[in-house]
């Protein structure tokens, strides 16, 4: 069978201070296949990954690449065996071109002048080849994500890559960009190239591979195939235990209307409008998702609502009074509690401790101020018991927040706001990159304090996570609210209309 | 929904960046011919001491500009350019050579080049503190060991280019002078040529940008990050040998004057180009030798305010003036590697 292996590794195992990230790993590739690894975050993915692309050397554990065994010191030895590698994060130049970024550390020169010429028509000659259009003279920071990611795997073959690692390549994707992703990796396989794909997105594992490799903890739980295996089987041996993967809630019990926005009018970055006329109301005891993919307004709707961007018309109320312009605080002090869209930028303070991050909104206030003091019993006490309650696992409160895996990080966040028993919650993509079992804990926290009566505003581009949780779905489309939906009434095709812009009036 | 991007025609980038600049130039270029018409001598005299007192500002500059575009803010021109000056009008008095004199203030440049390299590559101390470690130390050592009354054997003297020297206006200015100056110009248009049409030019501004992006490429950002600060630390030097070889010919204490200082407000005013810099040394090297001139013309201001002309320059155009420059992205940034 060994002719047929594009990539072996034996025994790999790899330790942090206090972590042992990979523990014995085996893994194997096919010539031609799409090979899935899963986990959590922090089951030892990323870290297997870039072992494998030079970045991290590992401890123990042998390479094969084509059934010779190889060593892979740095980068540029994996970039010589043939492996290219997509990061999670893009690594490109955003003020360089396309053709720039793509040739860099492997430059073709005409004496000393680089010779730009002959790199478009190599990068237009690979674009025609694998199907995937790029122009080589965009500036790259002037592309969407979707496209970006294109120049990386451009990037890579134009290292004639044999192996492509894929690291959580969806992450960034709208639905329709994802698709076309797809397309591009069963194109690159038909052509020899064979691609590791690395994601915690059950679906869409099991759309595109040909084998899965689970990890947990440092291991490998197992191999197995598509036709072998189903969502709740792949979560299972993700987490260990089964999962529910359908949010168990019962019946809203809606009550007054507590938060309402009458005709929002908002502007971008860019001074248009993208928020344009929005008005819903949200009750005590019901979840109220907003619908939409990416970029509809979603974010400046948010932003609005908890003051951080001006209000251009129209009007947001709380219990019938008007909430002041950019007045952050107002908000908080009338029981909001706020699940941001991007917990590493607005939700947590990376480098402070997880105890402090515990106490960030109500930091001014007794228990946790003593006069102008901190009260640090306080703070610590109250950290220790949140810790505890929602599961965050962290080697102590004082381990600063950024050290934390996202799901621990987004569980602080989760405790803090939620531990104050808000009357009103705006979660805003609150599962985001998270794995299943994260996805489950947050979401069972966030049916339980609607059951408290909370008013509970969601905002998710995931159409899984809106119809399982939602009990009324807004769906947002340019900044305006198209259709007002309940899940058991619409299937998930559907809403994807809706949010792709097709009228409701067509649709339903 | 975002869609492939047309990006605006060639031209027009080039003159949303750069119109300010030219429009500048179009208008101190009438300026200057409607004054050589009235008074050929002294707008020949005004120009020419323009270029010289641009040389070593367009060679800080330069100096800068390496440094920053591989992200290593280099706060300490000053200092090399101070040291470089000094220990090459010393060998100068010790061996009577002008050129050697030059290698050692050229190598002195380096030398501190790489201490800043090395505080701020390999130690990754904070980058503006490395810098002031350089200005302090070659304050302090020129300081300490300098000698009054000691004199170089010579100075760089003027080679006029033959025929090109006579072109009426253009000649004096650009075609009869002393051998740095030249050697500046070219290194403007080297440099220029190294930094966006080499692969060291696409190295050095991608490790500038987003070092993690080189590594993965297999590009060595610390070496990067050394080559270029070295480089950029004997361009500095030579700037300093300048100072004392060819426009002086003593050394002074402290005669560096602010220059390394405002090298960077015209690296920044030149927007982190060579050519760019270049135009901006002008404009300050005008600045200086205008002030030279208004002393003369006996205008009844005193000499004082018109000493602070460039300082003010230097103050409008740090205060960003003159539009938004966006320096490399992760410049300042010590790179850690995982």
């Amino acid at each position: 069978m060994s002719e047929t292996l594009a990539l072996e590794v034996r025994n790999i195992t790899k330790r942090f201070p206090g972590v042992l990230a990979n523990d014995r790993v085996n893994f194997t590739l096919h010539k031609g296949e799409i090979h899935s690894l899963l986990g959590e975050n922090g089951a030892g993915k990323s870290t297997l990954m870039n072992i494998i692309y030079g970045l991290y050397s590992p401890d123990e554990g042998e390479f094969f690449i084509d059934g010779q065994r190889v060593e892979i010191k740095n980068p540029h030895d994996a970039i010589t065996r043939g492996i290219g590698m997509v990061h999670q994060h893009f690594m490109l130049v955003p003020v360089f071109t396309v053709a720039e970024n793509i040739i860099l550390g492997s430059e073709v020169t005409r004496g000393f002048t680089l010779d730009m010429t002959r790199a478009r028509k190599e990068i237009r000659a690979l674009s025609q080849e694998y199907g995937l259009e790029v122009d080589p003279d965009a500036v790259v920071e002037d592309l969407p994500v979707g496209i970006q990611q294109r120049v990386e795997i451009v990037k890579a073959l134009y290292r004639q890559a044999k192996i492509l690692v894929l690291d959580e390549p969806t992450a960034v994707l709208t639905p329709q960009e994802a698709e076309d992703l797809f397309r591009i990796m069963r194109h690159l396989t038909e052509r020899g190239v064979s691609i590791i794909f690395i994601s915690h997105k059950l679906k869409e594992v099991l759309e595109i591979s040909d084998r899965i490799t689970v990890m947990r903890r440092g291991k490998v739980v197992g191999t197995t195939t598509p036709a072998e295996t189903d969502e709740s089987g792949l979560a299972a041996m993700m987490v260990g235990r089964q999962v529910v993967l359908q949010v168990e809630k019962g019946p809203a019990h809606p009550a007054e209307p507590v938060f309402a926005v009458r005709d929002l009018r908002v502007l971008d970055e860019r001074k248009l409008e993208a928020v344009r006329g929005v008005s819903f109301q949200v009750h005590a005891g019901e979840i109220l998702g907003i619908a939409g993919v990416q970029g509809n307004g979603q974010t400046e709707l948010a932003e609005a609502i908890t003051g951080l961007r001006r209000v251009e018309g129209g009007a947001i109320t709380v219990d019938g009074a008007p909430v002041p312009d950019r007045d952050p605080r107002f908000l908080f002090e009338r029981g909001m509690g706020h699940i941001p869209e991007d917990r590493q930028k607005h939700g947590l303070v990376l480098p402070y401790p997880v105890a402090d991050n515990l106490a960030l909104v109500a930091y001014y206030k007794p228990p946790f101020a003593d006069g102008i003091q901190r009260n640090d019993a306080a703070i610590m006490e109250n950290a220790v018991r949140l810790i505890d309650e929602y599961d965050i696992r962290t080697p102590g409160p004082l381990v600063p927040a950024g050290n934390l895996s996202g799901g621990n990080q987004q569980k602080v966040i989760v405790a803090r706001e939620l531990s104050r028993h808000p009357r009103f919650l705006l979660a805003n993509q609150p599962t985001r990159g998270l794995d299943v079992g994260s996805i489950e804990y947050i979401h069972k926290q966030m049916v339980a304090a609607r059951d408290n009566g909370a008013a509970v505003l969601l905002i998710s581009a995931e159409l899984d996570e809106v119809m399982s949780l939602a009990d009324r779905i807004a769906v947002i489309f340019h900044g305006q609210i198209v259709a007002v939906v309940k899940p058991g009434e619409v299937t998930k095709e559907q809403l994807g209309l809706m949010m792709a812009g097709t009228p409701a009036e067509e649709v339903l | 929904m975002q869609t492939t991007l047309e990006s605006p025609p060639a031209w027009k980038v080039y003159l949303s960046r750069w119109g300010w600049g030219l429009g500048t130039a179009l208008v101190l270029l009438v300026l200057v011919l409607w004054n050589y018409a009235q008074n050929p001598t002294s707008t020949e005299a005004v120009l020419a001491s323009t270029v010289r007192q641009s040389t070593p500002l367009v060679l800080g500059a330069l100096c800068g500009l390496w440094g920053e575009r591989a992200a290593v803010i280099n706060i300490g021109i000053e200092g090399q350019m101070l040291l470089a000056a000094f220990i090459g009008f010393l060998v100068n008095v010790w061996t009577g050579n002008l050129f050697l004199a030059v290698v050692a203030g050229v190598l002195t440049g380096a030398v501190l080049g790489a201490l800043l390299a090395f505080m701020s590559v390999t130690l990754k101390i904070d980058q503006i503190i490395g810098g002031t470690v350089i200005n302090i130390l070659a304050l302090g050592l020129t300081g300490y060991f300098y000698q009054q009354g000691l004199t170089t054997h010579g100075k760089l003297q003027a080679i006029p280019l033959g025929a090109l020297a006579k072109i009426p206006l253009i000649g004096p200015v650009f075609f009869d002078n002393p051998p740095i100056t030249y050697l500046t110009i070219l290194l403007v248009f080297f440099s220029h040529y190294l930094l966006f049409y080499t692969r060291w030019g696409l190295r050095t501004r991608a490790v500038g940008e987003h070092p993690r992006a080189a590594d993965t490429l297999g590009v060595d950002v610390y070496l990067m990050r050394y080559a270029n600060v070295i480089f950029g630390g004997a361009i500095a030097g030579l700037a300093g040998a300048f100072l004392t070889l060819e426009a002086v010919g003593s050394f002074e204490r402290a005669m560096t004057n602010g220059r390394g200082f405002v090298a960077l407000a015209v690296m920044i005013f030149g927007k982190w180009t060579p050519l760019g810099s270049w135009g901006a040394a002008l404009l300050f090297g005008f600045a200086t030798a205008m002030q030279t001139q208004l002393q003369f013309a006996g205008l009844n201001i005193p000499h004082q305010f018109i000493g602070m002309l460039p300082y003010l320059l230097t103050i409008i155009v740090l205060a960003g003036f003159v539009g938004r420059a966006r320096p490399p992205a992760a410049d300042g940034v010590p790179y850690e590697k995982e």
